[in-house]
């Protein structure tokens, strides 16, 4: 279902926007044909791999390489002591080779290059390190205490010198209008990320000293920067450092940041002279690749009698794991559902990153929006309960709208939250099915997420080249990224459409940091508006151009020309037609004639969070609401989704097909992490690292999900669209808790909701 | 220990010396160049090395190389016709978007070509079933059922609304 913009014109009649074109690459993927890193092959290539730490936490004592050395086919055996120090991570506190000590047990003591991955196994076999263990510390709170365990002696305290604090209105004066308040503390698990690709990289240096990394990076220009940082370290100051992106087998944030592995692989390349690879297992994809920061929310809001909110107040601790990666910075967008998810007047939100000997974390879809949207939204309905309101109306009263300027700054544009609101009661049958207690439920949650790219960097900017060829041909070199969710497809789109082009005429090209301009990356759901507007406004400009000389050429005021269906048309003269290619070639082959190329660098209208952490940081806002009918076993605590609709304010779905694909992908995500997903650690040891004891949502598991895109055409966003990749997963798990509570009468407030979880609330209900 | 084996690759009739503790897996992707059969997991687990062994789905990652002697194995890249033109189920997957990032997909092919080669029309629980051996961390797999039940449709006779 989708509420449609109506065209104005005959010629505004869309020919790319809003169709269900296939994805580009496809046709390559099914027949096996696109190449992923574990498929590339360079000649005289050789195979990293590394030695991980046994230890929690331990001294290294001694590491004796010298059997591994003599291993024939080894080509190299690094350590922290005969390579310069390189560190990674944004505040660079993550050596990439371990000296003196290890912090966590996926700590990276030494590493090998070899001829072959099974030589390169052999020889990590017979390293030789001597440690001496280091009590460890493993529960944040118990980090924060006295005496603890320091992880990094040289910063003094276990908690980051990152405090993360938010405050708007008076949270006090909030609290004393409120007639009801709830507060409550939520938990949140580990989870990974488990992209079907495992993670890799190749690295070669050329005979001058250059760098060419290979990789499947979500961030190709910030990646490139950090290589270079390594080049320095390695006294090769000066020398170039290239990112080709090989196809990414799954991001979803995982590769949004430079992990030890990539800059070990450097130096294995540097020290042996040939390109050498280095791919993890999926073991070591499960212990060794950050995953989703783990979080204890303590919250309470209030609402008056008539169900408008008065204040929320959220405190956080969040698990740092023994180094820091994007997940200590997703505090930045915890905030964004704590300050504006709701019209809330006065909200206080502190959080504070933890370090412990327990792996680390970075970005996952969703960005922290999973999980302070669970504690708000799972604390919204027993709020309203207490204050004897349908959950569905309360979120009604306390809705946010279009136009208005949230606590924390956000301009809110084009905001379609009462639509998705009507559309899933609606689809779930709401008035019929709620309030039955007998072992069905139904539980909605809504959502608030970046739909207009995010001002984390000073630039959230994205490079667009169009060369238009002879043919009517357009290559594209557009510095986004696609991970599967289809940007090159719905980029392609958008120049197609706006130069009166069919899709097929459009080759995109997304790949090497030489060729095109430059990005922050693909993340926080940016990619169609940010690239999106790229591209538009590049093909706004080639545009121009063909029309100035086709008015030139053909004598016709340029205003009455258009291009449409690989043709030039006249509003007013149906002499005048010709096709695209001819009028094209007619520019190029004359007396000072030349191709047409054009580039683009789009920086959208943003804002940086000041110091108060307020301001407009995305052009644009996506909504959402998540809606679930669940049954439960009263017995075992069995939960059965029987239904999921997600209805999400895409703005403009440029590609209905795609958007439908992100709805699905992230509700699975969802699921996944609402109902079984966990990493369970003991004393900082994943023990669950395979598909069998980690679990994600397979076929069978899978419920119908039912997508419900509501279009609110966003001024800003290129033809009216707005960001999709992140936000269909983060009302999963409130949704289904809010089921579970209709059905059952008991809260849960940590994830997953297990069988156990349930069994236990009951009988501890049961008790009370 | 290397052995010689015989056996049909993709229609074509091959031999090669292959150590006895190489996976087909390996063999496909080190010695024929056939990339289509990825490592997911390398335990059985993900499903995304399936290949098909005499128009059987199995993990090749799990699967020694040396087992195939005398046997004919289908891969992903010898399911298009001889001029290219592709399967069914490769054309529905392309079609109704069942491809995100693409990984799984060459072993959710394979996995679904075996299943409608048994059950030419499955219904919705059955290709839920058959498929459960395939791991998909982008699609939440609706768009792939469908592409399956796309395929099915073309080659199903039973008149059955599958």
């Amino acid at each position: 279902m989708a509420k449609t913009l109506e065209p104005k014109t005959k010629e505004m009649e869309f020919t790319s926007i809003g169709q269900r074109v296939p994805k580009l690459d496809a046709w390559d993927k099914v027949q096996g044909k696109t190449m992923y890193i574990h498929d590339v092959k360079l000649p005289r290539m050789l195979h990293g791999k590394i030695l991980w730490s046994k230890y929690a936490h331990a001294r290294i004592v001694s590491i004796d390489t010298s059997k591994a050395e003599q291993l024939p086919g080894v080509r190299a055996v690094i350590t922290g002591y005969n390579t310069p120090e390189i560190r990674c991570g944004f505040i660079k506190d993550n050596p990439v080779l371990k000296k003196d000590k290890v912090r966590q047990y996926r700590d990276e003591v030494a590493a090998v290059a070899a001829d072959t991955p099974e030589i390169a196994e052999e020889a990590i076999k017979l390293i030789d390190v001597v440690y001496e263990e280091l009590p460890g510390v493993f529960d944040p709170e118990e980090a924060m205490q006295e005496g603890a365990p320091l992880i990094h002696e040289d910063k003094g305290s276990n908690v980051l010198k990152l405090p993360w604090k938010m405050i708007c209105g008076d949270v006090e004066e909030g609290r004393k209008q409120a007639d009801y308040i709830v507060e409550e503390t939520y938990k949140l698990p580990f989870v990974t990320h488990c992209c079907l690709g495992t993670s890799g990289c190749i690295a070669q240096f050329d005979a001058k000293g250059n760098l060419t990394v290979y990789s499947p990076t979500q961030i190709r220009y910030l990646a490139q920067k950090d290589f270079q940082e390594a080049l320095n370290a390695l006294g090769l100051k000066g020398k170039k450092v290239k990112v080709i992106q090989t196809a990414i087998g799954g991001g979803f944030g995982s590769k949004l940041d430079t992990y030890p592995f990539e800059f070990i692989t450097i130096l294995l390349a540097y020290y042996t002279g040939r390109p050498v690879k280095l791919v993890y297992s999926r073991e070591e994809e499960f212990f060794a690749s950050p995953g989703r920061q783990p979080v204890r929310a303590k919250i309470s809001q209030g609402c008056t009698k008539e169900g408008k909110l008065t204040f929320r107040d959220v405190e956080m601790i969040l698990d740092n794991g023994a180094y820091t990666s994007w997940g200590a910075t997703t505090p930045s967008v915890m905030m964004m559902p704590i300050s504006s998810l709701y019209q809330v007047p006065n909200i206080r939100y502190v959080a504070k990153c933890v370090h412990t000997n327990n792996i680390y974390s970075t970005a996952m879809r969703g960005y922290g929006n999973p999980q302070a949207t669970f504690a708000i939204e799972s604390q919204l309905d027993t709020l309203a309960e207490k204050a004897g309101i349908d959950p569905w109306e309360f979120r009604m009263i306390n809705r946010n709208k279009p136009g208005e300027i949230t606590p924390q700054k956000f301009e809110v544009g084009s905001c379609g939250m009462k639509e998705c609101l009507e559309a899933v009661k609606e689809k779930l049958q709401w008035d019929e099915k709620r309030g039955k207690g007998n072992g069905r439920g139904v539980g909605i949650a809504s959502l608030i997420h970046v739909g207009g790219g995010a001002r984390i960097y000073k630039s959230d900017g994205c490079g667009t080249i169009l060369k238009l060829d002879d043919f009517g041909k357009v290559s594209l070199l557009t510095s986004a990224s696609d991970m599967g969710q289809g940007s090159e497809t719905v980029l392609a789109q958008i120049v197609a459409e706006e130069l009166g082009l069919h899709v097929e005429d459009v080759d995109v090209i997304m790949k090497d940091t030489n060729l095109e301009i430059w990005d922050a990356g693909a993340h926080a759901s940016r990619s169609t508006f940010v690239a999106g507007n790229s591209a538009l406004y590049a093909a706004r400009k080639a545009k121009e151009e063909i029309l100035e000389f086709a008015a030139t050429m053909l004598k016709e005021p340029k205003e009455n020309l258009y291009l449409r269906d690989r043709m030039l048309y006249s509003r007013n003269n149906p002499e005048v037609s010709m096709t695209i290619d001819k009028l094209l070639r007619a520019a190029h082959f004359r007396t000072n004639g030349r191709q047409i190329v054009v580039s683009e660098f789009y920086d959208p209208p943003t804002q940086m969070l000041d110091r108060e952490m307020k301001g407009n940081f995305s052009a644009a806002y996506t909504y959402g609401v998540h809606g679930v009918e669940v049954e439960v076993d009263k017995e075992t605590g069995q939960i059965k989704i029987l239904k999921m609709v997600i209805a999400m304010d895409v703005g403009r779905a440029i590609n209905p097909m795609a958007v439908e694909g992100q709805l699905e992908g992230g509700g699975a995500m969802g699921l996944g992490y609402s109902l079984m997903e966990e990493l369970h650690l003991e004393k900082g040891k994943v023990l669950n690292g395979n598909f069998l004891d980690y679990k994600i949502m397979t076929f069978p598991d899978m419920p119908p999900i039912e997508s419900v895109i509501v279009e609110t055409y966003d001024e800003k966003g290129p033809f009216g669209a707005k960001g999709i990749g992140e936000p269909p997963l983060v009302g999963s798990a409130p949704a289904i808790a809010n089921a579970v509570w209709d059905a059952l009468g008991v809260r849960i407030r940590e994830l997953p909701i297990t069988p156990e979880k349930i069994v236990a609330a009951l009988e501890g209900k049961k008790g009370s | 220990m290397a052995v010689k084996i015989s056996f049909k690759l993709n229609g074509e009739d091959v031999s090669i010396n292959v150590d006895d503790h190489v996976t087909l897996m390996d063999m496909l992707r080190e010695e024929f160049d056939l990339f289509g059969a990825k490592e997911g997991c390398g335990y059985g687990e993900c499903g995304s090395c399936t290949v098909l062994v005499d128009d059987k789905a199995v993990n090749s990652c799990l699967m020694l190389a040396v087992a195939v002697n005398g046997r004919s194995v289908l891969t992903i890249e010898g399911l298009a016709g001889p001029r290219g033109e592709l399967d069914p189920l490769q054309k529905s997957f392309v079609e109704k978007g069942a491809v995100q990032c693409g990984f799984c997909t060459p072993g959710m092919i394979m996995s679904a070509k075996a299943l409608l080669l048994e059950k030419p029309c499955p219904t919705e629980e059955e290709i839920r079933k058959g498929m459960a051996g395939n791991l998909c961390r982008c699609t939440g797999y609706a768009k792939i059922v469908e592409a399956i039940k796309a395929a099915s449709e073309r080659g199903c006779s039973c008149g059955k609304d599958s």
